[in-house]
């Protein structure tokens, strides 16, 4: 076992001097005889660090996998680079890189068993058969799967198999573990029970995880850091936390989550805050992006929880007609129409304490909390 | 313009150098056919433009006498050339049997694969076993089993004699008869397999859909399936049209050596005929109708179908 | 009570259920009286006197009968290994690859004893190897035959291979070269053992094709080399008896033996 840092909960890991990962300026367009250039990466930078669960999040057609698949070493970059430990990798195939994949399709080899499958990696590096059984082993451990060593992987079922790929690709010790939507094909509650596992593993053996999926809730769950990806670019790169509450990009905002858009005009801008006036006539404060200084017309955006249901007075941001409330049993949902014709949907956990007493078509105010709102890079 | 990456030249290089392992790959099977099949075709064209040598083989000189003695003969007596129809007959008459075979294979093999198609499952694999097993059998076993019933002393004429339905055997080998029996035995299974193939992916959905707007069975037969399985009609026809022009077989076992059909017309000029240029001009004729009929297939608007 | 009418079957058709009988019929009955009368202990070959495995005894004890299924044999095995080899490689070299240049003629070349009538393939390998032999004095004796069936085994153990291997899953050779195998090793360790049953396949495919050739190994063999097909067609031209038939049946037995494998190997690992 790799002797990695334990990450405490919650704990973000410090920039070290060297990433782990790093693409510099990927561009990878494909072109087919008659048709235009296709862009599947469009100048894409990311700087993946040591020990961490880094996660690419997208909609299909993003991009992601083909970075994905470019980092591993079964495609190259048109343009840019591909660091790791600030060396370039691109022009190595694949079986001279120290990372390994774990297939969305698993890609277990079916005429050998699941010990010989694990074992794969290390017997083409040449390692000896003491030392094969010796990790083959402690890999069946780890996953738990130590009785079925002997089985063919056809005659295992659909969540073992994928934690015999994991247990492959986990045994050679590579320094970078890549994960193609390695979840998709799993019912939901194995589903669950994976994404804490994978978690446990990546803390467990140090190595620096990078997870592909379209799963936003996924995404949220297991990983220290995000990039949210459309159409070949990376659009924001945070912390669940940091991509939830200040999304930078529209796109962003929809993609994760729900969320209210608002327009409003900025009246001034300093240090990554913004006072604006939505139309309603409220002033309040939102977060600024990045090296974003903006003047005029902007969106605001604005999540369904970060708000309450209250009177219709001066008290309230803003108001409007409750037109349609939808139970969750968990939470309420009141959507309410804006004067413009917007509307804004907001969401109230259903505790003891009772509920807000609102009519369906009564005048109601929406109060948002303090640091709600954020500005877009539009 | 950017430079391109190290990486994109690493791999374009990677990419040469596969096309060139693919190339050596397929160098082995390709010379081999090249060598030992294409060259013999490109001899037979050049002899089928050389003088006949007297016992066989060909002599190194230019003539046209074999395309000339297709069509014509040379009057013994005042030595002008006389069209002489003998070798068209034959041709002609090829042609109306590959022509019949495949009407008559079609008809009976149409419903055999539509019935096939039509069977649960795991009847449906004992069917297909049925029909290949035949497909891929020794042709001379099965066309000397098709004599054996059909000769004089075979077993329709035995089991008739025996009934006292008839007292003199009926002669039914060595004739029009015994070829198109041989033939459509030789060749159904070529029929059934393609059409089975293509009927069996039929969305019969279509079919009730057409029962739904008041057609008959008939008509959805005509006016739906048929349309629908025409790739697999068309692949058949030409799996059987094609080996038919050109059986050899059939006709020298059921034809008793006077040659009805190109196959073994082809074969005694290399043979007693002693006319290997002659040989080479028929067989090469022949080859030029295949060629006419599988232009035909590749035309567009003729689906391509799925072979057997 | 009105019986109620049958449910609308809507995929019968009337009478065909009558023609698929009949064809069965027609193809079987000659094959079956084949076989039937190879049982005959009679002398006339149509004339039942008895039932007994008597000719296949006479047929056992027949030289020429041995020495032609040795030929045959001998041919099909070697016809075979050399067919599937070509065949595998070149396999391998236009399957699942992109598109080099002239992958299409080569595509078509292999394919095109497939294409041409056997009558028109044996002349022309005829007039090659006489031309060879009087001109350079090259024969390569039982060679030409195996040379002439290798030409139309080659597309014939093509065709199980190719699909074998367009069945086969792209992503395990990633996933070899991921865990650091070479080219070479996935080749090896993961493509070729997967290749197995389709190769065997064609192997099998093949060696039938070879075995039962009768037109090509006519017009190109030479004196003194006889094959099965060969023998029986020398038989029927003298008066018949049982014998024939009993020789006839093995054929046929090899025959579905060899298909029957053929089919099983290339669908057992699915």
């Amino acid at each position: 076992m790799r002797p990695g840092k334990q990450k405490a909960l919650g704990e973000t890991i410090l920039a070290p001097s060297q990433p782990a990962i790093e693409a510099k300026n990927v561009t990878k367009q494909f072109q087919s005889p008659g048709a235009d250039v296709f862009k599947a990466l469009d100048n894409v930078s990311v700087s993946i660090r040591e020990n961490e669960f880094f996660t690419l999040l997208g909609p299909s057609g993003c991009g992601k996998t083909t970075l994905l698949r470019l980092i591993a070493g079964f495609d190259f970059p048109t343009e840019g680079e591909i660091l790791l430990h600030g060396q370039d990798i691109a022009p190595l195939p694949p079986y001279k890189r120290p990372v390994n994949t774990v297939f969305q399709s698993y890609a277990l080899f079916p005429h050998m068993t699941v010990a010989q499958n694990i074992g794969f990696g290390l017997e083409m590096l040449g390692k000896p058969k003491a030392q094969i059984e010796q990790q083959v082993a402690s890999m069946l451990r780890l996953v738990r799967m130590e009785d079925l060593a002997k089985r063919k992987t056809s005659q295992i079922s659909g969540g073992q198999q994928q934690r015999v790929a994991l247990a492959r690709a986990l045994a050679p010790q590579p320094k970078v573990l890549l994960l193609d939507e390695p979840l998709s094909a799993l019912d939901y509650k194995l589903r669950k029970d994976m994404q804490i596992e994978l978690k446990r593993l990546q803390t467990e053996t140090g190595i620096t995880f990078i997870f592909v999926t379209h799963d936003q809730e996924e995404a949220l769950t297991m990983s220290d850091r995000i990039a949210v990806m459309s159409k070949g670019k990376i659009l924001q790169i945070g912390t669940p936390h940091e991509i939830y509450d200040r999304p930078a990009e529209r796109f962003v905002a929809n993609f994760i989550g729900e969320t209210n858009f608002l327009p409003a005009n900025i009246i001034s801008s300093r240090n990554g805050v913004a006072k604006v006036t939505l139309d309603s006539g409220a002033t309040l404060s939102a977060g600024l992006p990045e090296g974003f200084m903006p003047t005029g017309k902007v969106t605001v955006v604005v999540r369904p929880e970060h708000a309450d249901l209250v009177p219709a007075n001066d008290k309230a941001t803003i108001t409007g007609v409750l037109s349609n409330i939808v139970y969750f049993g968990t939470d309420t949902h009141y959507h309410i129409r804006l004067k413009d014709g917007g509307e804004f949907v907001l969401r109230h956990q259903n505790t003891r304490t009772g509920e807000p007493e609102a009519k369906i078509g009564a005048r109601v105010g929406v109060k948002f909390d303090n640091d709600a709102a954020q500005v877009l890079r539009d | 313009m950017v430079e391109l990456s190290k990486a994109t030249a690493v791999a374009l290089a990677a990419e040469k150098a596969t096309i060139t392992r693919n190339r050596w790959l397929s160098f082995p099977a390709v010379a081999i056919i090249i060598v030992f099949g294409i060259l013999p075709l490109l001899i037979i064209i050049v002899y089928s433009f050389l003088k006949a040598a007297p016992y066989g083989g060909v002599e190194w000189r230019f003539s046209t006498n074999a395309y000339v003695s297709f069509l014509f003969q040379k009057d013994i007596f005042d030595d002008t050339l006389q069209f002489s129809p003998n070798y068209l007959i034959i041709y002609f008459r090829t042609f109306l049997y590959a022509v019949a075979t495949t009407v008559v294979c079609l008809l009976l093999g149409f419903p055999t694969a539509y019935f096939m198609a039509t069977r649960p499952p795991s009847q449906r694999n004992i069917w297909v076993l049925l029909i290949t097993i035949p497909f891929w059998s020794n042709l001379l076993v099965r066309t000397l089993a098709v004599m054996l019933v059909i000769r004089d002393q075979g077993l329709i004429n035995n089991t008739l004699m025996a009934l006292h339905l008839i007292d003199k055997p009926i002669t039914m080998l060595y004739t029009n008869f015994a070829i198109m029996l041989g033939l459509l035995y030789s060749f159904l299974p070529f029929m059934v397999l393609p059409l089975y193939s293509s009927l069996e992916k039929l969305d019969f959905r279509l079919v009730e859909a057409g029962h739904d707007l008041y057609a008959s069975k008939r008509q959805v037969l005509w006016r739906v399936i048929v349309p629908l399985s025409m790739p697999g009609i068309v692949a058949g026809c030409l799996l059987v049209f094609i080996p038919a022009l050109g059986a050899y077989v059939t006709p020298l076992i059921l034809g008793g050596g006077r040659h009805l059909m190109i196959g073994d017309l082809i074969a005694q000029q290399f043979g007693t005929g002693r006319n290997w240029p002659l040989g080479s001009a028929q067989a090469l004729i022949l080859m030029a109708a295949v060629l006419v009929a599988l232009y035909f297939y590749s035309r567009p608007g003729v689906k391509q179908g799925t072979h057997g | 009570m009105a019986k109620a009418a049958p449910p609308l079957d809507i995929k019968a058709q009337t009478g065909f259920r009558t023609v698929a009988y009949l064809c069965l019929l027609v193809l079987y009955l000659p094959i079956a009286v084949l076989v039937i009368f190879s049982f005959n202990s009679g002398n006339q070959i149509m004339h039942w006197e008895g039932f007994g495995a008597g000719w296949y005894g006479s047929a056992f004890y027949n030289q020429d009968f041995h020495s032609a299924a040795i030929t045959t044999m001998t041919i099909a095995a070697v016809a075979t290994v050399i067919s599937t080899i070509a065949a595998t490689l070149a396999a391998i070299g236009m399957t699942r690859t992109k598109a080099w240049p002239g992958m299409a003629a080569a595509f078509m070349i292999i394919n095109l004893p497939l294409m041409v009538p056997e009558i028109i393939t044996a002349v022309a390998t005829l007039s090659f190897f006489a031309l060879l032999s009087t001109t350079i004095g090259l024969s390569f004796g039982l060679g030409n035959l195996i040379l002439a069936h290798t030409v139309f085994c080659i597309p014939f153990a093509y065709m199980p291979i190719k699909a074998r291997l367009e069945d086969m899953d792209l992503t395990l050779e990633n996933a070899a070269a991921d865990l650091y195998a070479t080219p070479w090793n996935a080749f090896r360790r993961i493509t070729l053992p997967l290749l197995v049953p389709g190769i065997a396949s064609g192997a099998a495919l093949a060696f039938i094709i070879s075995f039962d050739d009768f037109t090509i190994t006519q017009l190109v063999a030479g004196p003194g080399q006889t094959t099965l097909p060969l023998y029986i067609w020398t038989q029927i031209r003298l008066p018949l008896t049982p014998e024939i038939n009993a020789i006839s049946t093995i054929l046929l037995l090899v025959s579905v033996a060899f298909i029957f494998m053929s089919f099983w190997i290339a669908r057992e690992r699915k």
